[in-house]
């Protein structure tokens, strides 16, 4: 099925220094570094080699800022050359500051401006539940992200139509400018989602967290890292 | 449905021609059933008419009053391979959720059939907020788009059959306003009439008023029920004095550009009429705001014939 993972989780540090020149990362850029890794590693059945399969899982990153976790994970996982990650940003390279699905292998939705993934990802899930597929539809957001109120719609709209394809990730590393009283969790679940709570840093929990039963009703997972601009 | 029964009644003169929005929600369920990519996606605009049966009832699909997951979820669904019909009000499909269409369809390389009704101001009595007559300039800041402007339901039902196969984007602007009878379906223009003083584009539902207005005047006078692309060689073809005139039932001018396009050897001179973008702040009927902008048939003989003499 997946083939042999020749990077593991250990090399994704060395992979994001080929991108940022600094050998030491802040938080905000590794937020999503270890939900990526377990998606990857543990729960998406995706492969390099068979990248157009329509029954692939859908893995869509909406916060498309900050993605040199998601190149260095695709580079680890066998989707993206190694060497694309030395020329990241520049003119001629596939690997910008937001993503371009027409330039990134593996890469599902071209992303940058906050608050589009959650309605591709609902767009993607029904078009997959009517063609019969089993395929997961997985959509990365972040706290901050969740302040667009097209989050909303999509959030509101998933939970009616009791999509169970779906499933959010929503990266919470408290950016969010007023802040998410009551947590983020409620949120969803008060639009019929199944939620989970998370520690975004643990990999077994995070897995149990995407592996949670949820038949007749989309699942958020909210993983929490630590806040933005403190220390990890 | 009165657009079914005109279509075999050609016999008889129509007093009325077919409504174009009617005719669409008709064929919807027929372009579903005919196509298993095909997917409807509404947001409570036609809801209530739109009669699908339980065969293609799971491809119908009501967001509610959310305009923006109603684009996105159209990319979303295209990126999976289906073909989206996504219909609602002309402001509500291309100015509200405009990013979602740049990004979710544009950026993302895929496409979709949007579908718009209530044109420029088919709903005058609604006033400004459901005037949709900046749709195809905004369109125009896009690439990739096919325009369709039917100037009669026959012409979008063509036009919609013509564009479900494809995976590209289209949008087909309906509208309330309608000639008599269709013209042609596009993509290229029709040639209504041979002249030599000038040429005369009259877009989708203003042809039958252009055609009134110039009745005395020695023009050509060409028929576009599409306008992107813009067919440039049917009007190089055709001119005789460099003189031409847009008639447009969206805003003024939208097509100016793609005429100095198409002659850019030629010294010639163009004049766009359309709907202005000073707003009125008046309500009434579509009637008054066609004589409002200079629209109707007099308004048209007096801009071309002050154009041409």
């Amino acid at each position: 099925m997946r083939p042999p993972t020749t990077r593991g989780y250990d090399d994704l540090a060395a992979l994001m220094t080929r991108m940022t020149g600094d050998e030491k990362h802040e938080p905000a850029a590794t937020s999503t570094l270890d939900v990526l890794w377990v998606l990857y590693d543990r729960i998406l059945r995706v492969d390099p080699a068979r990248a157009d399969d329509p029954d692939r899982d859908r893995f869509l990153v909406s916060k498309g800022h900050g993605p040199m976790a998601l190149y260095a994970v695709l580079a680890a996982r066998g989707f993206l050359d190694e060497a694309a990650l030395d020329r990241f940003a520049g003119f001629d390279s596939n690997l910008g500051h937001h993503p371009d699905r027409t330039l990134v292998p593996g890469v599902e939705i071209s992303s940058g401006s906050l608050g589009h993934g959650l309605g591709l990802a609902v767009g993607t899930a029904t078009g997959l539940r009517l063609q019969g597929r089993a395929a997961r539809t997985v959509v990365l957001v972040g706290d901050a992200e969740l302040d667009e109120g097209s989050n909303l719609e999509a959030i509101q709209y998933a939970g009616r139509a009791g999509l169970a394809g779906l499933s959010a990730v929503v990266v919470d590393n408290r950016s969010a400018s007023h802040g998410w009283p009551g947590g983020i969790a409620a949120r969803f679940a008060a639009e019929g989602w199944a939620t989970v709570d998370a520690d975004g840093r643990d990999h077994d929990t995070l897995e149990r967290a995407f592996r949670t039963v949820h038949d007749d009703r989309p699942l958020a997972v909210v993983a929490h890292v630590e806040p933005k601009g403190s220390p990890r | 449905m009165t657009g079914f029964a005109l279509l075999t009644a050609t016999q008889q003169p129509a007093p009325t021609p077919p409504d174009q929005r009617e005719r669409f929600y008709a064929l919807l369920p027929e372009l579903l059933a005919s196509d298993p990519r095909a997917v409807a996606l509404l947001a409570d605009i036609g809801a209530g008419y739109v009669d699908a049966g339980p065969a293609v009832a799971d491809r119908v699909i009501n967001v509610g009053i959310r305009e923006q997951l109603l684009v996105s979820a159209a990319g979303g669904l295209a990126l999976t391979g289906m073909r989206p019909i996504v219909h609602t009000f002309a402001p509500f499909l291309v100015e509200r959720p405009y990013e979602q269409v740049k990004l979710d369809l544009g950026h993302q390389d895929v496409g979709a059939l949007l579908v718009s009704a209530g044109a420029s101001y088919d709903m005058a009595g609604a006033g400004e907020t459901h005037f949709g007559p900046r749709d195809v300039a905004l369109l125009d800041t896009l690439d990739g788009w096919t325009v369709h402007v039917p100037g009669h339901a026959d012409e979008a039902q063509a036009q919609l059959r013509a564009a479900l196969p494809g995976d590209d984007r289209v949008y087909v602007r309906l509208s309330g306003a309608s000639n008599a009878r269709p013209y042609g379906t596009g993509p290229g223009m029709t040639v209504l009439r041979r002249g030599n003083r000038g040429t005369v584009v009259a877009v989708g539902p203003l042809a039958d008023r252009t055609l009134a207005a110039v009745e005395d005047l020695d023009v050509t006078v060409l028929y576009a029920p599409t306008v992107r692309p813009f067919d440039a060689a049917t009007l190089r073809s055709t001119l005789s004095e460099p003189d031409v005139v847009l008639v447009e039932p969206y805003l003024a001018g939208t097509s100016v550009r793609r005429v100095a396009e198409a002659l850019p050897d030629v010294r010639h001179r163009v004049l766009g009429l359309g709907v202005g973008t000073a707003e009125l702040r008046r309500y009434g009927s579509p009637a008054d705001h066609d004589a409002a902008h200079g629209l109707d048939a007099d308004g048209i003989r007096r801009s071309v014939t002050r154009f041409l003499s």
